[in-house]
């Protein structure tokens, strides 16, 4: 990605108060994002909505990247009200790490990381109520991820449920 | 809900099952009584799962503007504003001011056919039948505006990345002047109707509500944000597509109930036809695609574009691996993040208001499912 470097006393704030926890600060097409470690995620996102402002978190999702050793790019989006900014945090986790939960810093991450889960299979450590959301309970695999073809199906809970021998 | 035991007898546990009249789709409410107040609810969704998201990594960007529609298909043309802008985007194009305008106009004809059908059925789950047909009869001419455009009238697919494809038809000025004119008085009738109505001010005062501090926390955003009293619409916080050139007024509520919320989407109707009327006046001559390639290869990067669609705030983060075909398509749903609040406007309410409630927050199960 040909990003540009993001500068900004807000970067310097952060830089100032997490250090090289925080690896990078970028800028592509105008929309601003920085690169934390796992482990500095959380964090991040409560400093940001006490001391920054950045009390909406706009969405959660997941980028799955097989031929990297760090497979997934989780990224949290955020808003300020006050500021009128929208800031990404991005950060790259293996596959079986259990990045802690945002929903004791915003109650709005429990649906969005239950989707995250159900897709990904990515847990959330101290979530309330992981379990999946679109598909189906007892669904066994994570559509999202990039060797689930786009016509496999769970053959066991489409004989059991559905009562039919599926032609995908 | 894990606080319960099998055998207490105060306690009913009740499906609002996925085939329910009121519940604008298929949702299911698993609802938590003791005698007619509600201790608390539980949304199981994901019945209309298509898989939109998995299947946008297997076309490309032009193909899968017709899926994008799909997924909140009452308001199908913003839908697919916001993909459009997305994708023009990460090409780094820009509409031209033709087609900024006239995207313009479509979308707030479409915000209105969206209200339109959120007032119908709201009432009509409350229990007044009749603005339906009032409001159904309104959104027929919306219908017919943009089957003489482009072909379809509820999924319509009607703006190409780039611009749009079809230069107006003969007549879409007077069709649009002519639709905005009989639309203001019929408003009017409408909250002659509705408004003073002394059981619509019982069911909807102080019930659901969800004041501002909730509504940031639970990430609600739309008519319901506005409600509560913040006064913040992405088209002027975040101008697109020449929304900072037309004047119009952001409405907000005080208590942010549902009283407030029908309130709020009233006068955001009006507002849309104020805006349909200046744009109407500006439509400037020109081209209406700009130069983009006919097979798009966007350079590698990921963006994040949010519109402001009636039901909220409607984002979508495209990541781009270089090639014809996305490599991950994310659609930020208004409804399904609006629809967590559920829980928390629901508790301690009756049974009826969670059905005025659901109607209040304003969910399309495309949207939420995708």
């Amino acid at each position: 990605m040909a990003t540009t470097s993001w500068e900004s006393e807000l970067t310097q704030s952060l830089s100032a108060q997490f250090g090289d926890k925080i690896v990078e600060f970028c800028s592509y097409l105008g929309q601003n994002f920085l690169i934390a470690r796992p482990e500095a995620v959380i964090p991040v996102i409560e400093w940001l909505k006490t001391e920054a402002g950045f009390d909406y978190l706009v969405d959660i999702t997941a980028v799955d990247y097989p031929e990297r050793p760090e497979r997934f790019e989780l990224i949290y989006i955020l808003y300020s009200f006050g500021r009128n900014e929208r800031i990404r945090i991005k950060t790259s986790i293996p596959d079986g790490y259990r990045p802690v939960s945002a929903t004791l810093v915003h109650p709005t991450a429990n649906w969005l990381e239950r989707e995250v889960f159900d897709m990904f299979g990515i847990e959330f450590e101290g979530h309330p109520d992981l379990r999946r959301i679109l598909m189906p309970e007892e669904w066994q695999g994570h559509p999202l991820r990039k060797d689930y073809s786009i016509l496999q199906q769970d053959q066991a809970w489409v004989r059991e449920n559905l009562g039919i021998e599926s032609a995908q | 809900m894990a606080d319960s035991t099998f055998l207490d007898s105060t306690e009913l546990v009740l499906n609002m099952g996925p085939q329910h009249p009121s519940t604008h789709g298929v949702l299911r409410v698993i609802l938590k009584l003791d005698g007619e107040k509600i201790l608390g609810t539980e949304c199981v969704i994901g019945y209309l799962h298509r898989g939109v998201e998995k299947i946008g990594e297997n076309r490309t960007y032009q193909m899968f503007a017709p899926y994008v529609d799909r997924t909140d298909y009452v308001a199908a043309v913003s839908n697919g504003l916001g993909y459009c802008l997305a994708v023009e985007k990460l090409l780094n194009v820009e509409a031209p001011p033709r087609a900024q305008v006239v995207r313009v106009i479509l979308t707030e004809l479409n915000r209105i056919a969206s209200h339109l059908v959120w007032l119908g059925t709201h009432c009509l789950d409350i229990g007044a039948i009749t603005p339906l047909f009032y409001t159904f009869r309104e959104r027929e001419m919306i219908m017919n505006i943009y089957e003489k455009y482009c072909g379809a009238r509820l999924t319509t697919h009607a703006f190409r990345i780039g611009g749009l494809q079809y230069e107006l038809y003969d007549g879409f000025e007077e069709d649009c002047r002519e639709f905005c004119d009989w639309f203001l008085p019929r408003v009017d009738e409408y909250e002659q109707l509705l408004t003073g109505n002394r059981i619509l001010v019982a069911r909807m005062t102080n019930v659901g509500v969800l004041n501002a501090e909730d509504c940031k926390a639970y990430g609600v955003t739309g008519p319901m944000l506005r409600a509560a009293g913040v006064k913040w619409d992405l088209r002027k916080a975040q101008p697109y597509s020449g929304y900072e050139q037309y004047d119009f007024e952001i409405p907000t509520g005080v208590n942010g109930d549902t009283y407030d919320r029908y309130l709020v989407r009233m006068e955001e109707m009006r507002q849309s036809v104020r805006i349909i009327r200046q744009a109407l006046d500006r439509i400037p001559d020109g081209p209406i695609m700009a130069k983009v390639p006919k097979v798009m290869k966007p350079p590698v990067g990921e963006v994040y574009v949010s519109i402001e669609a009636p039901k909220g705030e409607l984002g979508y983060f495209i990541v781009s691996d270089g090639s014809t075909q996305p490599y991950r398509v994310r659609i930020r749903p208004p409804s399904f993040v609006n629809l967590q609040a559920l829980d928390k406007m629901a508790r301690g309410a009756l049974v009826a208001d969670v059905v005025a409630i659901i109607g209040t927050i304003d969910i399309v199960l495309g949207e939420v499912d995708r």
